[in-house]
């Protein structure tokens, strides 16, 4: 039994696993990008500490190899002067696991996963240096279409859409992550099963957003866990460029769920979101997607602690929901947005939003789809109305492991 | 294109050089370009025997690069009606890209795609300064160069070579490397060959390069037909290589290929999804009747990494493409 421990050990092992190192220098790019086109599963490709001067994106497509800097501030891939590329550095292998490094200034997203399995970004630092701008990249850490994702420890700044974004993916651990002055601190969206735990998301226009949009390949986000976070002063103006679903989320939201299935938010610590807390909307443009589901369904809040929020909300669609709210926002606002079959049927007990927060204030504004009209002449503030819950996720594992 | 035509058909009957199958099946690319005994005479691209130039009918926009473009195969490619032909293993697929100089030519870089039995292997070679040959470039490379544009005016252009990963970029299908070229609707067309001028689609067929099969569809042809068949015939070459189902673009839902019907797939009032500032502040990316305000033509435009579309391949606006996308989206209802 022991032996055969010992062998598997051994077998997952490449026998011929080398590092690679390269060093900061004026062919250090080339010597980078090379590396990681010929290095093979198993293989560390080590940066040593200083700045990297980059004119063009890099790009993994090898599996089972590690990028390993000395440290996220030491070792810094500056993309200032990039000429072409979408992203600094592309991944396309699987079991990836990228470290102790920093990205400075790319010109479109920071460090992007495709298509993989097995996706590790831990200790990164990505930033846009100048702050926040609407010429800032649109992601800072973005793993897409993935699986088995996990984002630990790392740092993102500056970025004009999501600091860090998981889209279309399934299995997701994000986690001791800190981010600030982008425009959404942490976005889930169109994913399955994911763990968002004890980051910090402070300065961001919105905190952490959990989202599900239609014309997608993948569709209805569901089973999201948002717990032991501190979500504090997002207070950054909204700086994305128009166009992009977060060019609406409204300066100082703390939480916002926009559609989704099964989303637990508890834990957490909130404190000086000016617009709300924690919000939970429909999808409220025109779509044409017959398989898209726009409303929030089956949505717990519970055990989170609220400090001042709630006390300004601004911009367009702050001041649609500060008027549904007769002028005055709660902690925790759902928009009340249920299908048309509801309306003359009740919901079903999986899919109705429960709030146990003894304590704090809660509103349902009761609007109709798509219009900003209150469908009452006043809110539900009754909170007591939205006692309940619904059974504990599980907690997601990853293959990658603690 | 005409003047290497022409050397084309001096030079290519007497041409007569061994292809190394070996060199093209081995696991490691070869240093040199001229390892691969592709040419009988590399520096003019005269072509080893059996290996057959073609033309597309539709080409992808490279910063004005004149492309010339070669194919070997050891057996026939099977047919397919609508995506690029399955080539056997041992097949190449070769793409020079080039420059006016004075009277001739100046050589860039060629780019080789080679049927292995694992998939598809891409290897970019630059030419040398001499052009005496051309080396294995991984890591590409970026040059200072002077394109000529369609009015004979110089450009100059910061021209890139793609490494490896980024030939992969636009050259993926479901996580592998996949031809884009040599489809049915793109190469039915007339080339000069050295006996005559011929269908593309027959002359490969007559000389074992493709299987037998059904009539070929009609030529996709950016240049004939009404504003929306010409749009979408440049679409498909120029971006539906990665904004297709099972392409790179996958996660932005926009579809560009030339079968796709489902109009908010090909962008029509279609909301971005991960555009970032690529949006340039517009809510679709096709805004019917508005060209100025779709975000299609916000980023064929831009110069910028990030916004600009393609993100490779091009460091220079199309303005013909341009021009051609914008009439179809400001008739379009």
């Amino acid at each position: 039994m022991r032996l055969g421990l010992f062998a598997a050990l051994i077998a997952a092992t490449p026998a011929f696993a080398k590092t690679i190192e390269i060093a900061p220098g004026p062919e250090a790019a080339e010597a980078l990008q090379e590396a990681l086109i010929l290095a093979e599963p198993g293989d560390v490709i080590s940066l040593a500490a200083g700045r990297y001067e980059m004119t063009d994106g890099l790009s993994l497509d090898v599996s089972g190899v590690t990028v390993r800097g000395s440290g996220p501030e030491a070792t810094v891939l500056d993309f200032t002067g990039q000429q072409g590329a979408g992203e600094g550095l592309l991944v396309t292998g699987s079991k990836v696991v990228l470290e102790d490094f920093g990205v400075a200034n790319p010109k479109g997203d920071g460090v992007k996963s495709k298509g993989v399995d097995e996706i590790t970004m831990r200790r990164l630092h990505v930033v846009w240096t100048g702050g926040p701008a609407a010429t800032n990249g649109a992601y800072g850490l973005y793993p897409v279409e993935s699986r088995n994702v996990l984002i630990e420890d790392s740092m993102v700044s500056g970025a004009s859409d999501a600091g860090i974004y998981v889209g279309q993916s399934e299995n997701i651990v994000v986690r001791r992550n800190r981010a600030e002055f982008n425009v959404a601190g942490i976005e889930i969206e169109n994913s399955f099963h994911a763990d968002v735990y004890e980051n910090v998301a402070t300065r961001n226009t919105g905190g952490i957003l959990v989202f599900d949009l239609p014309n997608l390949k993948q569709e209805g986000g569901h089973s999201i866990r948002v717990f032991r976070n501190e979500i504090v002063d997002n207070d950054t103006a909204n700086f994305a460029p128009a166009g992009n679903i977060v060019a609406t989320v409204p300066m100082g939201t703390g939480v916002l769920v926009m559609a989704n299935r099964n989303v637990h938010i508890f834990d957490n610590r909130f404190d000086g979101n000016a617009m709300v807390h924690v919000g939970v909307v429909s999808y409220f443009n025109d779509y044409d997607d017959d398989a898209y589901q726009p409303h929030p369904r089956g949505v717990v809040v519970r055990g989170n602690e609220f400090g001042r929020g709630g006390y300004a909300p601004s911009g367009e669609v702050g001041e649609v929901f500060a008027k549904a709210a007769g002028g005055e926002m709660a902690d925790i606002v759902w928009d009340g947005v249920t299908p048309l079959t509801e309306w003359v049927s009740w919901t079903s007990a999986e899919d109705r939003i429960y709030v146990d927060q003894p304590g704090a204030t809660f509103a349902n504004l009761r609007m109709i789809a798509q219009t900003i009209w209150p469908w009452g002449a006043s809110p539900d503030r009754d909170i007591a109305g939205y006692a309940g819950g619904l059974p504990e996720l599980e907690p997601v594992k990853l293959p990658q492991g603690e | 294109m005409s003047r290497l035509a022409l050397l084309l058909l001096l030079l290519w009957p007497a041409a007569a050089a061994a292809l190394d199958e070996a060199a093209l099946l081995a696991a490691k690319p070869a240093r040199l370009l001229s390892a691969y005994g592709l040419f009988a005479d590399g520096p003019a691209q005269v072509p080893a025997e059996g290996v057959t130039p073609y033309d597309l009918t539709t080409p992808l926009f490279s910063d004005h690069a004149v492309k010339l473009r070669f194919v070997w195969t050891p057996a026939p490619a099977a047919w397919s009606d609508e995506e690029a032909f399955e080539f056997p293993v041992g097949s190449v697929l070769v793409k020079t890209f080039a420059y006016p100089e004075g009277a001739g030519l100046r050589l860039i870089e060629t780019r080789l795609l080679i049927r292995q039995e694992g998939g598809w292997k891409a290897w970019p070679y630059l030419w040398r300064e001499d052009q005496s040959d051309a080396e294995l470039k991984l890591a590409g490379a970026r040059l200072d160069l002077v394109a000529t544009g369609p009015g004979g005016e110089a450009i100059p252009v910061s021209y890139r070579v793609p490494n490896a990963n980024q030939c992969k970029g636009c050259h993926a299908r479901g996580g592998e490397i996949s031809p884009i070229g040599p489809k049915a609707r793109n190469l039915n067309r007339d080339f000069a060959y050295p006996g005559g001028v011929e269908n593309q689609i027959a002359q490969w067929r007559a000389a074992g390069r493709l299987a037998e099969g059904p009539e070929p569809p009609a030529a996709a042809d950016w240049r004939a037909g009404t504003a929306e068949a010409r749009a979408r015939a440049y679409l498909d070459v120029n971006c539906a290589h990665c904004h297709r189902r099972d392409g790179p673009a996958s996660n932005s839902g926009l579809f560009l290929t030339h079968g796709e019907t489902v109009r908010a797939a090909w962008g029509y009032l279609k909301r971005p999804v991960a555009a970032g500032r690529g949006s340039g502040g517009l809510e679709f990316d096709v805004k019917p009747g508005d060209p100025a305000g779709s975000i299609i033509v916000h980023r064929m435009k831009s110069l910028e990494p990030g916004v600009m579309m393609p993100e490779l391949g091009r460091s220079l606006p199309d303005a013909e493409g341009i021009a051609l996308i914008e009439a179809w989206i400001a008739g379009m209802d």
